[in-house]
């Protein structure tokens, strides 16, 4: 490889890395055409993880980490001083073939810092996505990290080559935004979803392919002010308003050449993993925002337990369930108890008794299941009314550092 | 005790033809021994003393399946427990799988996931090499499965590489795509791929820098991406160094103090940026004559016609095949009738606004000819930002609406032309008027219904004329 090139990539997919985002899954089915390389599943690949225990699924770099923008927590913020570059298009291109041949990534994840204008830039992440497919054959996953500024029909061109679309809206509340990200606008950003998803949905009615694999998007969490609640809010309002498939959330991280404007620590990774875990009960569980908030203290989700843990600890009364008779929506909400797992009890209880040695064969955690659940040679008791049942379910006091 | 032997490796045919025949014979699970050390002549599946063929057992969907992903499992016992349930199964308790929690079907469940993770792992952990000088390019890769896999995880590779020549070759057995055949060959050894690939280093410099160590979690990773998996993997050589030097980068990070932008802030450049819209009908036109057309095929984006300020604009449906050749707007057969209305109703052509819904001209094409083919809602809307800039810029009195595209366009809603055909007030509060489309009358098969609907139509050019046309007329 071209050692220019190796420069470039070092630099430019340094400067993407803080994007959480990078599944390759949601897209349809495809498979390559007879003189070209690339697939995609419902289920994406990891091909590899880093040290960070984060999935390597797609080629993740931008196009250029100059920018006009001055967001006070980013890498790329015009006033940084990093070492800055720009690939050409035909670098972009010629990278993605060849890692791809190679088998290392399932495709290209690209956004950019803003040069010139919006338009010009999106401009360049859309020629990216068309010379792949129309003159290398390329079917592999593309994403394009959308420039929310940039003109309705460029958006609208950037979906039409079924390519992933995303759009950072970084900071949960509008004040947020408004003093780390000057010169982002909530609204706009909020308009550019709200296009790409009638976008989405005119051309499901018209069977024509748009985004196939929907939209996503990332909240930057620890950076400013906004409370857990505050935060999981705003993702119901996206996962209900604009139809999003994902909303990502990473924990702020202490970037180098960092400017007085924020945290010097980041918070810990823990609250992004009660985070994901709230966002899953959302999402899978039946749970409202308002259930997991009551379960929280000020607003924050508490570290030491998971938000459903945190939950049947406020809700004792509703507890234990009998995991012979009980509702399945009632299953899903017993701490230790997933939703698969909660799948294969509903079918076997048809057939047979289950016994705590079936349960735990189902489920990987049944000691935390325990105080919560009936079967037919368990019964908890009167332990759930313990005044000490939440010290006793609180994982050993291992502190979760940076290096955990 | 019978003994059935069976092939080494995921014997699946073999399994089959022995289970059949045992059952027939009603053989019980605990009076059989399972071997795979059969030689790849078949025959020895079905125990010497039962008949070699036997009627096929019908089973539930799902544990065909079962059997189907648990053969290729490394296990010894896979085949022996798959028979007892298949005899649990066919012996009264139909709905043994259901129950997940049963200690056998736990094993089994288990098996099963471990064989679908393993033909996971394949899919993202081989590593291609390309052969050094071959001509065509040509990529080999070696790869070490725990269980017998190769064959069911080999079709992904057709899939995704059809265009590429490649090998990948492992201790079980390996798999080659010619371009247009997959076969299967005898095992090898990591010296028939090549040392080494020039993208290597490359490859290692992304998975460096898109670590981040203030994230360091090695535990994390390793359970996703088992050691035993490192040594085919040649990003995985900077493990160690990227874990010994994660907490020393990140204490370096954050003892660095603030640090003061050297740049100053292009403020300028940013409100230049922001207001990027067309200012002018030459820059929109710029815009939409470099953007693709939404349905490929047209030769160029047909953009309008006429007078910033006419007082009348004409919005017809899309470019026709003269159109898109030539690049302007109404000068096909429709056009030419347009034309002669127009005179007719004592309008000049140069003093209106002539543009179409779509810009683009979307034909089938039949033999040598193109065939007009209706633009979709969808693709109305998508040209909708550019028509309402447009009108924004040129400004005109009234909006003429030609047939159902345009007003489709301007109202956002599909109204019958019969229904609404005269004033009409569209989008953004424009003032409209609603007609037929020219071409219509072009279709008209009858002589004399032709002449009565053209006259209707100059009639309705006649209206447009007093509505929206003094201008026009005195410009």
């Amino acid at each position: 490889m071209d050692e220019k090139v190796a420069h470039k990539l070092r630099v430019l997919a340094d400067a993407a890395k803080y994007d959480a985002s990078c599944a390759s899954s949601g897209a349809p089915k495809r498979s390559a055409g007879k003189d070209g390389i690339g697939s995609t599943n419902k289920i994406g690949i990891c091909h590899s993880y880093t040290p960070d225990g984060r999935c390597v699924s797609l080629l993740k770099i931008l196009l250029t980490n100059y920018c006009l923008f001055d967001c006070a927590y980013c890498i790329n913020r015009r006033s940084s001083n990093v070492d800055r570059a720009r690939f050409s298009v035909k670098e972009v291109v010629d990278l993605t073939i060849a890692f791809y041949k190679r088998n290392y990534i399932e495709g290209l994840f690209l956004s950019s810092g803003i040069i010139r204008s919006p338009d010009y830039t999106m401009e360049q992440l859309v020629l990216v996505a068309k010379t792949l497919r129309q003159e290398r054959g390329y079917r592999g996953h593309i994403h394009l990290n959308t420039i929310p500024e940039a003109s309705p029909w460029l958006i609208k061109q950037a979906g039409l080559g079924d390519e992933q679309l995303s759009v950072n809206l970084e900071l949960a509340t509008e004040e947020g935004l408004k003093s780390y990200a000057p010169e982002k606008k909530a609204p706009t950003i909020r308009a550019a979803m709200g296009q790409m998803q009638e976008r989405i949905a005119e051309a499901k009615e018209e069977r024509r392919s748009f985004s196939p694999a929907g939209q996503s998007t990332q909240l930057i969490v620890g950076a400013d002010a906004a409370s857990d609640e505050d935060v999981l809010r705003t993702s119901a309002g996206l996962y209900s308003s604009y139809g999003l498939r994902r909303v990502y959330y990473s924990a702020f991280s202490p970037i180098p050449d960092t400017t007085a404007a924020v945290p010097a620590k980041s918070p810990p990774l823990q609250r992004e993993n009660r985070l994901y875990q709230a966002d899953w009960l959302l999402r899978h569980y039946g749970f409202a925002v308002d259930e997991i908030a009551s379960a929280s203290v000020g607003g924050m989700l508490d570290l030491d337990i998971d938000p459903k843990l945190a939950w049947a600890l406020k809700n004792r009364a509703r507890f234990p369930v009998d995991v012979n008779v009980g509702e399945r929506e009632m299953l899903l909400r017993v701490p230790g108890l997933g939703a698969r797992a909660v799948e294969k009890i509903v079918s076997a209880r048809r057939h047979t008794r289950l016994r705590l040695d079936d349960i735990k064969r189902l489920s990987g955690s049944v000691k935390r299941a325990l105080p919560f659940m009936i079967t037919a040679d368990h019964h908890p008791g009167s332990s759930i009314d313990r005044t000490d049942l939440r010290a006793r379910l609180v994982p050993p006091a291992e502190q979760l550092s940076l290096f955990g | 005790m019978r003994r059935v032997t069976l092939k080494p490796g995921a014997d699946l045919d073999g399994f089959r033809r022995a289970v059949r025949a045992l059952a027939a014979a009603g053989v019980a699970p605990e009076e059989v021994a399972w071997t795979s050390e059969g030689d790849d002549l078949f025959g020895d599946a079905v125990p010497a003393d039962l008949p070699a063929e036997a009627p096929p057992l019908s089973l539930p969907r799902e544990l065909g399946q079962t059997i189907a992903e648990v053969v290729p499992h490394s296990d010894p016992e896979r085949y022996g427990l798959l028979y007892g349930v298949i005899w649990r199964v066919t012996h009264g308790e139909r709905a043994a799988l259901q129950v997940a929690s049963d200690p056998i079907v736990h094993r089994l469940d288990q098996m099963r996931k471990a064989v679908r993770r393993d033909i996971h792992k394949m899919h993202a952990y081989v590593r291609f090499r390309k052969v050094e000088g071959a001509s065509p390019e040509r990529f080999v890769a070696w790869f070490e499965p725990e269980h017998f896999i190769l064959e069911v995880a080999a079709p992904f590779f057709e899939e995704r590489f059809r265009s590429m020549l490649w090998t990948i070759v492992t201790p079980i057995g390996s798999v080659a795509w010619d371009g247009s055949r997959m076969s299967f060959g005898p095992p090898g050894t990591k010296r028939d791929a090549p040392g080494v690939d020039g993208f290597e280093a490359g490859w290692t410099d992304y998975y460096e820098s898109t670590f981040n160590p203030a994230r360091a979690n090695p535990k994390l990773m390793r359970q996703h991406m088992a050691k035993k998996y490192w040594h085919n993997m040649p990003e995985a050589a900077a493990i160690p160094r990227l874990v010994r030097s994660a907490s020393s980068r990140v204490e370096a990070m954050l003892d660095r103090e603030a640090s003061v932008p050297n740049k100053r802030a292009p403020e300028g450049a940013l409100a230049a940026m922001l207001d990027q819209a067309p200012a002018s009908l030459e820059e929109l036109n710029a815009i939409i004559r470099s953007a693709g057309p939404l349905v490929p095929g047209a030769t160029q984006a047909v953009v309008g016609e006429g007078p910033e300020g006419a007082g009348i604009a004409f919005v017809g449906e899309q470019p026709g095949d003269e159109e898109d050749l030539m690049g302007r707007p109404f000068v096909g057969p429709a056009g030419r009738l347009v034309d002669g209305a127009l005179g007719e109703a004592g309008i000049e052509r140069r003093d209106v606004y002539l543009t179409n819904a779509v810009k683009h001209f979307k034909f089938e094409q039949r033999g040598k000819r193109r065939i007009h083919s209706k633009p979709t809602a969808g693709e109305v809307s998508h040209y909708r930002w550019w028509l309402m800039r447009e009108l924004d810029l040129v400004r005109p009195k009234l909006v003429v609406a030609l047939g159902g595209t345009a007003v489709l366009a301007l109202t956002g809603k599909s109204i019958p032309i019969t229904r609404a055909r005269g004033p009409a007030e569209l989008l953004d509060g424009r003032r409209g008027f609603i007609t037929v489309h020219p071409s219509y009358l072009l279709r008209l098969p009858d002589e004399k219904a032709k002449r009565s609907a053209y006259e209707a139509f100059v009639g309705d050019l006649v209206r447009v004329r007093e509505l929206g046309g003094a201008g026009a007329l005195a410009a």
